[in-house]
């Protein structure tokens, strides 16, 4: 692993529109040298633009692209020291397996023992020993994903762009190829900037992840500080499940929400400030109603494996709790809280968007999603 | 099932038959015999004396081919990149003269390359000194690259179109210049387009007669204009026009075989490399 604290690409005020859409506007980003970054947000937050920005496919309307301290805004993307994976893989058709992987040493006028060696290093890498000569029509999607890493990979990058490589994937596959590029990372040193919509992804493989909507950076920062401190309710729905709900910060250490007060591990907000509190649904104890300040009666249960998930009606407010204990609806059951897991984020525009578990249920908020994969799948990613 | 596929293939059978297979045969048999029916060689032995009509007709051919190919390569490159709005009116600009007969096209072209014909009216009133176009071999091969022009420039622009932008960034990313993605990404992904649009230029011009005849003049004889003699013209002998016919046939067949051999040959010829 390279020095963590060198910046190796950095995006400053970066502006990019499409016809008269503004996409990004005035960007920042600093990338570290050898650490697995990745862009999360939903589609159309303008994650893909920040890649091809740094890919030389896209050039900004206004601000610059920096590469180990080099202003490389006006370079086109042969001449850049990064290697992208496509969303479709984009391999040659015409050429097999291993002309495929041999493309950009050849280009680079590498000899024939040279590309050779490296080609068969990297199928061995990405587990495709022996497929050399397959074409790319007889590769699964799986393989073809593994071929795409191994031709970016081939051309030693000093980054390696990602745009959500793995979104074509099944599921178990999906799983087992987030291991192998986070093995692959690790391995090579390499930076990866990694792009997805997928959160549990992101957190699984990042060691720091940037949380984008609206063009906007919503939050940086290592997965559990993204999951545990989330800086606004755009970041806490996104991430995992919440509820969040309208608060006052008393004073240091003090909030009130649910008609109650609490006591907290946050300060510095100030005497008498609205604020969003957030409450993840695994925090949240489940006791008897006579034994806390907050009760309320169960709507619905869903086994999910791991756990129940709770939906609680308290004085119209919907909370979701995640429990091992099962609940049956229409009981009545306390919510106990401890000042750890209370965390307090500053109102934004974002307050009072997400919060309550009333307006969706899961399974309308999963076709929602699988209506957005849908769309992306079937055309052109917004950006 | 099997029965009802069969059923349903009967009539193209049967078209087949009475109007490719049939024909062909008879082609044949006037082709291996004399006036009065008997079995002979002499009418393909004496094809031989023809030979130079044979490699004007190659060649003119050939040469008509290879603008085609670099008049209409860009042009489906070009028309391949526009919006998809502006793509069909464009494809539809390429087809527009094809609506037109094909005749009435050609006569076009002699009135204006006539020696006082539109184009040298124009050098003369412009002070230039008049050019002598009609009959000669580049009036033909004229008429030919603008009468099959558009069979190359659509399949090159059907391939076109299908090749995925991404890929193209993909070499790109991977270190080609505009010209390296062109050269090792666009042109050997657009091969099927070329090879069918190399033969269905190459074949038609090979053997044209009516483009020869009206542009060419005398001094210009293609096979086509040759085949047209035997059968209608004075030198009325059918089994020698079903000769010159079977070789043709002969020839095309040979080039087109060498053409997807071409094609073949640049994958095997890349396995060579890796092995």
């Amino acid at each position: 692993m390279n020095n963590p604290n060198s910046t190796i690409i950095s995006l400053k005020d970066i502006t990019v529109s499409y016809d008269g859409e503004q996409v990004l506007g005035g960007f920042c980003l600093d990338i570290h040298d050898g650490e697995f970054l990745t862009l999360l947000g939903p589609s159309g937050c303008g994650k893909t633009t920040v890649l091809r920005t740094i890919g030389g496919f896209i050039r900004p309307d206004a601000g610059d692209v920096f590469f180990n301290g080099g202003n490389i805004t006006a370079l086109p993307p042969h001449k850049r020291e990064v290697n992208t994976i496509f969303q479709k893989y984009a391999l040659f058709p015409h050429l097999n397996v291993y002309d495929n992987i041999a493309f950009g040493m050849r280009l680079k006028g590498k000899s024939e023992a040279e590309v050779k060696e490296t080609v068969h290093q990297m199928l061995s890498m990405v587990n495709l020993s022996g497929y050399a000569h397959r074409g790319i029509g007889q590769l699964s999607g799986g393989q073809q994903q593994r071929v795409a890493m191994a031709r970016a990979l081939a051309n030693e990058p000093k980054v390696l762009l990602l745009d959500e490589p793995l979104s074509a994937l099944d599921l178990k596959l999906r799983k087992d190829m987030q291991v192998e590029l986070k093995k692959i990372q690790q391995q090579t040193g390499i930076t990866f900037v990694f792009v997805t919509h997928d959160q549990e992804e992101a957190l699984s493989m990042s060691d720091r992840v940037v949380v984008m909507d609206g063009g906007d950076i919503q939050q940086i920062g290592t997965p559990t500080d993204i999951y545990n401190e989330p800086k606004n309710a755009f970041v806490a729905d996104f991430i995992g499940e919440s509820n969040i709900l309208d608060g006052l910060m008393v004073r240091d250490f003090e909030v009130r929400f649910a008609g109650h007060k609490f006591r907290c591990l946050d300060e510095g907000f100030g005497s008498n400030t609205p604020v969003d509190v957030v409450i993840r649904p695994e925090d949240i104890d489940v006791v008897e109603p006579d034994s806390t300040h907050i009760t309320g009666e169960v709507t619905n249960v869903t086994f999910k494996g791991v756990h129940y998930e709770i939906i609680v009606d308290v004085a119209g407010f919907k909370w979701m709790i995640q429990s091992t204990d099962y609940r049956a609806v229409g009981d009545r059951i306390g919510l106990s809280l401890t000042p750890d897991d209370i965390h307090v984020m500053s109102k934004s525009q974002y307050s009072g968007m997400f919060g309550d578990y009333s307006t969706f249920s899961d399974e309308m908020e999963e076709d929602i999603i699988a209506t957005e994969e849908a769309q992306q799948e079937g055309g052109e990613d917004e950006d | 099932m099997k029965t009802n596929s069969k059923l349903l293939s009967a009539p193209y059978t049967v078209w087949m038959t009475i109007f490719i297979v049939l024909p062909m045969v008879l082609v044949a048999y006037f082709a291996f015999t004399d006036k009065q029916g008997a079995f002979t060689l002499e009418n393909i032995l004496s094809v031989g004396q023809y030979s130079n009509v044979f490699l004007r007709s190659i060649w003119l051919g050939a040469v008509a081919t290879a603008i085609c190919l670099v008049l209409g390569y860009p042009m489906a490159y070009i028309i391949a990149k526009l919006p998809a709005k502006r793509q069909s009116v464009m494809v539809m600009l390429v087809m527009l003269p094809m609506w037109m007969n094909f005749l009435l096209r050609t006569y076009a072209w002699m009135t204006l390359l006539e020696d006082n014909g539109l184009i040298n009216a124009v050098l003369s009133a412009v002070g230039l000194p008049k050019v002598h176009m009609i009959n000669t071999a580049g009036a033909v091969v004229l008429g030919m690259v603008y009468n099959y022009i558009p069979y190359m420039v659509l399949p090159l622009y059907s391939v076109l179109t299908k090749i995925d932008g991404s890929v193209i960034e993909a070499a790109q990313d991977l270190g080609a210049s505009d010209r390296k993605v062109f050269l090792k990404v666009v042109v050997p992904m657009s091969m099927p387009g070329i090879i069918s649009g190399v033969t269905m230029v190459f074949v038609p011009a090979v053997s044209t007669f009516i483009i020869s005849k009206m542009l060419g003049g005398g001094g210009n004889l293609l096979i086509g204009d040759l085949i047209d003699m035997q059968f209608l013209g004075s030198a009325y002998n059918p089994n020698l026009g079903s000769a010159i016919s079977l070789v043709l046939m002969v020839i095309i067949l040979i080039c087109m075989g060498i053409m997807n051999q071409f094609d073949d040959g640049e994958d095997e010829g890349k396995g060579g490399i890796m092995l």
